[in-house]
């Protein structure tokens, strides 16, 4: 019965999705932050006069002019060079550890929701696991033990952000694999490798792609919280890290908290509006309107 | 009857948190072995230290013994709550660790009252108009707080109203010159517990009020409360007396189940505070690379959530008639 509904509607073609999107004034906001901040992310180095790490760029603590337009550190380095810097590797951890994480969760959600019985119960098992271990306090101690680089806190926050999409992906999972189509290509001879990534998996795709979205956010918080406690890598400029930097100093300059964290604030805001936005895209009821 | 059928539903959720508790040690216990470097540089957390000192820990740990009789040994000494020595401070780690609970539990449980009221009752006013010009900016409001870091929000706060304005103090519990008992040292904690659970509340109040709103939503749309209305109930009486109460159920449950997420606020917040309970204790151990306290503070904090989750779930029981237990 959903099947022929389903086919009807798609038929009869609501609105688009980037008019569905666009509706949404506060989504369309964010993302055009989230453009401009990757622009900037990329054609920041460029544009900025300073090298990030160039000590003799200014004084050091001179308070935002028209030479450095957020201030010099302690060192005399200009912090807007080094806030660009920051918001280029503190999107490329989120963007990485997320889709590390997602594929994680596809990995486990589809294999259990797919096979059911025993594979699915043991799979759960150990979903619940990672789900109850506070996952903050296990990344500091995973990338305290096995050293602050940016490889080990991505690989640390993305192996504690899956659980909750391979439960997603596990429900959209049960529900889809004995629906007619799904049986159709099984009668047709499809493989166990065909019926999970091509039948079943794109149907599943509209939770992947709003989870995936807001981990991204989620990841970028969580690499500041560790750089933050020191568990930064000290060779890449985080925003995370800068402000793990500015503690030291953000008494005698206000300029080296206040810049790092608005635009870490600012990104993360974006990524969740546009997360947002995607939700109403892909929830039914909009395409009614 | 539902007494004891509570009774062994309480019993049985607590039996299946053990195993997670073992889980836990043995991850420990894994970070020891398999961390770059020799595990006496784990278990000496980097400081200098005798001869005797070192085979005492060799011994005590069995290191010359097969893996797996050292990962008895290692469970063995965690049933009874030994959690290694800390050189640097000169004392067992579970003690440690206990003596810097209380100022971490104070800030928690503060921060937790203010943010659920404040958050449960906005929650409500918001729901009560939706889409309103009042909603929009609330609901803007909380999507900005959830999207920043909590410490960099207490970073700004100390900024404004401890260095600029002075209205209160910069960090820490008590002042130097404080008197030392009575009214006077309540006042001086309070007057220094405003800020950081200001900070740790006004985040955790996003997650209280996001919620509430959608529960809250989501039930004024069902048929009781339409009766309610059909029979001339105020708007008010059915918001709050009628729909509210049923929306309690999940926003406790989701107190619950964050609590491992708060712990994790509490404790970058108490960094930037310097207060001294159990995250700043987290922050030097990090700092010193004292791997004893760190992995003693990841064991007892994990266990805090995993206790967290199973009283979350007895009190649902306990709330809602319609759970069965199995």
């Amino acid at each position: 019965m959903t099947q022929v509904a389903n086919a009807e509607t798609a038929g009869t073609r609501g609105p688009g999705a980037w008019t569905i999107f666009r509706r949404n004034r506060l989504s369309t906001l964010g993302f055009a932050i989230l453009v401009l901040l990757l622009v900037l992310s990329v054609v920041g180095p460029w544009l900025s006069t300073y090298s990030p790490t160039d000590t003799t760029a200014g004084n050091p603590l001179e308070s935002p002019n028209l030479a450095h337009l957020m201030g010099t550190d302690e060192l005399g380095r200009d912090l807007l060079s080094r806030v660009l810097v920051g918001i280029r590797v503190s999107l490329i951890v989120g963007v990485i550890a997320a889709a590390v994480a997602t594929l994680l969760g596809i990995t486990v959600g589809s294999v259990a929701g797919f096979f059911t019985g025993r594979v699915d119960d043991v799979l759960m098992r150990v979903t619940e696991i990672f789900q109850v271990i506070p996952r903050f306090f296990l990344a500091v101690v995973l990338v305290a033990f096995f050293g602050a680089n940016l490889i080990n806190i991505i690989l640390a926050i993305s192996l504690l952000s899956w659980p909750e999409l391979a439960r997603i992906v596990r429900a959209e999972f049960l529900s889809l694999r004995s629906r007619q189509f799904v049986d159709a290509a099984r009668v047709a001879g499809a493989s166990t490798l065909f019926l999970i990534f091509v039948e079943i998996l794109p149907n599943a795709l509209m939770p992947v792609v709003v989870n995936a979205t807001l981990q991204v956010g989620q990841a970028m918080l969580l690499e500041a919280g560790l750089s933050y406690l020191g568990l930064g890598d000290p060779s890449q400029i985080s925003l995370g890290l800068m402000l793990h930097q500015a503690q030291q100093i953000m008494r005698t300059a206000w300029w080296s908290t206040l810049f790092p964290g608005l635009f870490l604030a600012l990104a993360v805001l974006a990524i969740n509006l546009v997360g947002d936005g995607l939700n109403d895209v892909f929830s039914p009821r909009s395409r009614e309107r | 009857m539902a007494a004891t059928h509570l009774l062994i539903y309480a019993l049985r959720r607590i039996l299946q948190a053990i195993p997670l508790i073992f889980v836990i040690i043995i991850i420990n216990f894994f970070l020891i072995h398999s961390a770059p470097g020799d595990p006496l540089d784990v278990l000496t957390g980097n400081m200098e230290t005798t001869e005797e000192y070192i085979e005492q820990l060799r011994s005590e740990f069995g290191l010359d013994r097969p893996l797996i009789e050292q990962l008895g040994l290692y469970l063995f000494k965690a049933v009874q709550f030994d959690l290694g020595y800390s050189l640097r401070y000169r004392q067992d780690v579970i003690d440690l660790i206990l003596s810097r609970l209380p100022p971490t539990l104070l800030l928690m449980g503060t921060a937790l009252v203010l943010s659920s009221g404040l958050g449960i009752l906005l929650g409500v006013a918001a729901a009560r108009r939706p889409y309103s010009f009042g909603d929009n900016a609330m609901t803007f409001v909380a999507l900005a707080s959830y999207s920043m870091p909590v410490f960099w929000l207490g970073q700004i706060l100390l900024l404004v109203f401890a260095l600029h304005l002075a209205w209160f103090p910069v960090q820490g519990m008590y002042s130097l010159r404080a008197p030392n008992q009575g009214f006077g040292r309540l006042m001086d904690l309070l007057h220094h517990l405003v800020l950081p659970a200001a900070t740790y509340s006004v985040y955790h109040l996003t997650l209280i009020f996001r919620l509430t709103r959608v529960k809250m939503q989501e039930t004024m749309t069902l048929d009781y409360i339409t009766t309610a209305r059909a029979k001339g109930v105020s708007e008010r009486r059915v918001a709050w007396r009628h729909a509210l109460p049923n929306t309690m159920m999940p926003v406790v449950t989701v107190i619950g189940l964050n609590f491992g997420f708060m712990l994790a606020g509490s404790v970058l917040t108490e960094t930037v505070f310097a207060w001294p309970g159990t995250g700043r204790l987290l922050y030097e151990a990090i700092m010193a690379r004292d791997y004893p306290v760190l992995l003693g503070l990841f064991t007892v904090l994990s266990i805090m959530v995993i206790a967290a989750n199973v009283i979350t779930d007895v009190i649902y029981a306990l709330l809602d008639p319609r759970v069965v237990y199995k």
